[in-house]
């Protein structure tokens, strides 16, 4: 008989958004928070009970909230500009462009329910070009954490970072991978897994699941390199240029279009630098049928045995 | 600064801004010439700023949302001293930090970037919601276009200006009655603009725009909450042949054009 298994604890990123926003915003009075309308969504309702005053709620209006941010900004303010992904940077990105990063604007953007969050609520609600749209922008770092550690402390980071920035975060719930007292650190991979034979790229709530791939892979007698690989502007190319030369064979998978995202990034430093074999996992430029975050991410090939199969099968064309 | 003097000091502006045009070979003159007036109004009489401290805390902010008419806020930002006069004959050449658009990290007294439409007003929420949340005693000035009152992200400004009641805040649209292609009426006429403003809670003034006597007390006024001044003017002001002709939104003047431009200007001097 098997030994019982509890089941790691699963923790949603915005909490530990939302905890770290409220202790800084105790220490800066600066700091407000901006929304869509999104106080539930955006675990805004214990900033607003404390901060009530510092809670800028422009209603559903996404680009006059992204605009108003440019402004508090102006005004001196430090804000975190919060709404749910797909809108905030759709909806806005003309706003993010002009106002935010061609401005320099020292406003962080905060998408919440990023990916496949909100699976079932169909494609107008996926938000899988965010990573497209955003990382084009100069002045502007991407950043999309993959544990309720490393959100927390990406949030503390972008609040001294003197600049804008974009906080990628998902709301389904992960258990934790970075160590406690992680310091965030713009561009630099975390390595999470020493390996000699392919290299996995993640980042956001896939890390999850190549961190399982590298564990099956291991199982297989292969040898795999974690990267989890949260700033995907400025990214970190000393890590990938490494992985590729001395492993030979690059895996990317993120919860985004495969194109323009993480892996097309990783994939134009890799050409420009140190060509190997690379595979690209994501949503395959299709609008996904309707389903959980976890069942359109298995759907798309991401479960851990599927990612597993094709570092195996992209080992062969080293 | 008294009224005679503003309205000398517009005039050069006048002058400057279409030798400039003239001179670059592009330029937005027509929107230009209707909006000198206003600009000349709040650089010379109205804003509080320091050039020599153009990020000071406590400065009134001014956005120019209509970003197309970038050459007339450069000539006027000049004469009031933020960057050198001579430096306006570098506008738009190669490097030239006199975009066709304003750049906040390049040109001081820039509040931030402008030239997609529609950006300037939430931008200008933005500033006046700060002020407000620091108890800091500066005012938000943002000019629009009337035209540019057909981007949405405007409205979405105004609702939320109202609902903050942003009495640091003035709407100033210029309302010369054309856009880049046509004349409002005949694409999506917002006139009146008055009752819509002020349904959505603003209080409103309306004014000759290129009136000094009328435009100062628009902008020196404060009352309750947000204060939008519909200023009516005219597209090409100043240069007859200009005057209310939708193809002066971005047209150059001919050589002799502007030999006649510039004899009507000066003689208004």
């Amino acid at each position: 008989m098997n030994a019982p298994v509890n089941p790691p604890k699963l923790h949603d990123c915005r909490d530990a958004f939302a905890s770290t926003l409220e202790q800084l915003a105790a220490e800066n009075e600066m700091i407000v928070a901006v929304c869509n309308d999104s106080v539930g969504s955006s675990k805004l309702g214990g900033f607003k009970a404390k901060f009530g005053e510092r809670l800028v709620n422009v209603g559903i209006a996404e680009q006059n909230m992204v605009g108003v941010g440019a402004g508090l900004a102006n005004g001196g303010r430090l804000p975190f500009v919060c709404g749910a992904a797909p809108f905030l940077t759709g909806r806005s990105l003309e706003q993010i462009k002009a106002d935010i990063s061609y401005s320099n604007a020292n406003v962080k953007l905060v998408g919440i329910s990023s990916g496949m969050a909100y699976g079932e609520l169909g494609p107008t609600h996926h938000s899988i070009e965010d990573f497209a749209w955003t990382r084009v922008l100069p002045n502007l770092p991407v950043i999309a954490p993959c544990d309720r550690i490393e959100t927390a402390a990406a949030v503390a980071w972008a609040a001294t970072y003197s600049g804008p920035c974009f906080l990628r975060l998902s709301r389904v719930g992960v258990p934790d991978l970075l160590p406690e007292g992680h310091r965030f650190e713009l561009g630099k991979a975390n390595l999470l897994r020493q390996g000699s034979d392919v290299t996995l790229i993640a980042n956001g709530t896939l890390t999850h699941r190549i961190v399982k791939a590298a564990e099956i892979l291991a199982e297989r007698g292969i040898d795999a390199r974690v990267l989890n690989l949260a700033t995907v502007r400025p990214i970190d190319e000393e890590a990938i240029i490494a992985a590729a030369r001395e492993t030979g064979a690059i895996v990317t998978a993120e919860e985004h279009s495969i194109f323009g995202g993480l892996g097309s990034a990783v994939a134009e430093v890799v050409v420009d630098n140190a060509p190997v074999p690379m595979k690209r996992l994501g949503v395959p430029g299709v609008y996904a049928p309707t389903g959980s975050a976890e069942f359109l991410l298995d759907e798309y090939g991401m479960s851990p045995s599927a990612i597993a199969d094709a570092a195996q099968a992209l080992i062969k064309r080293k | 600064m008294d009224t005679t003097e503003l309205e000398r000091i517009a005039r050069q502006i006048r002058l400057r801004d279409l030798q400039a045009v003239f001179e670059a070979g592009a330029g937005h003159i027509g929107g230009e010439m209707s909006v000198i007036d206003i600009l000349t109004a709040l650089y010379f009489r109205v804003l509080n700023v320091w050039p020599d401290q153009p990020k000071h805390p406590d400065r009134d902010r001014f956005v120019l949302s209509k970003g197309h008419t970038a050459c007339a806020l450069y000539v006027t930002l000049a004469k009031r001293g933020f960057i050198p006069e001579e430096e306006i004959s570098t506008f738009l050449q190669p490097h030239s930090r006199l975009n066709g658009h304003p750049n906040c990290n390049k040109v001081p007294g820039v509040e931030t970037n402008t030239g997609p439409l529609g950006h300037g007003l939430p931008v200008a929420v933005g500033m006046a919601k700060a002020a407000k949340l620091s108890g800091a005693g500066y005012h938000t000035y943002v000019v629009t276009g009337d035209g540019e009152m057909q981007e949405g992200s405007n409205w979405e400004a105004i609702m939320a200006a109202a609902q903050f009641k942003l009495d640091n805040l003035t709407l100033i649209i210029d309302h010369n009655r054309f856009q880049q292609g046509a004349a409002l009426a005949e694409t999506n006429d917002l006139a009146p603009l008055r009752p819509k403003l002020e349904a959505f809670g603003w209080e409103v003034t309306e004014i000759d725009g290129n009136n000094m006597g009328e435009i100062v007390p628009a902008l020196e006024r404060r009352g309750s909450g947000p204060h939008c001044i519909v200023a009516h003017t005219n597209k090409g002001h100043g240069i007859s042949f200009m005057q209310d002709r939708v193809e002066w939104h971005h047209k150059v003047p001919s050589k002799e054009q502007y030999e006649i431009a510039l004899a009507e200007l000066s003689e208004a001097l």
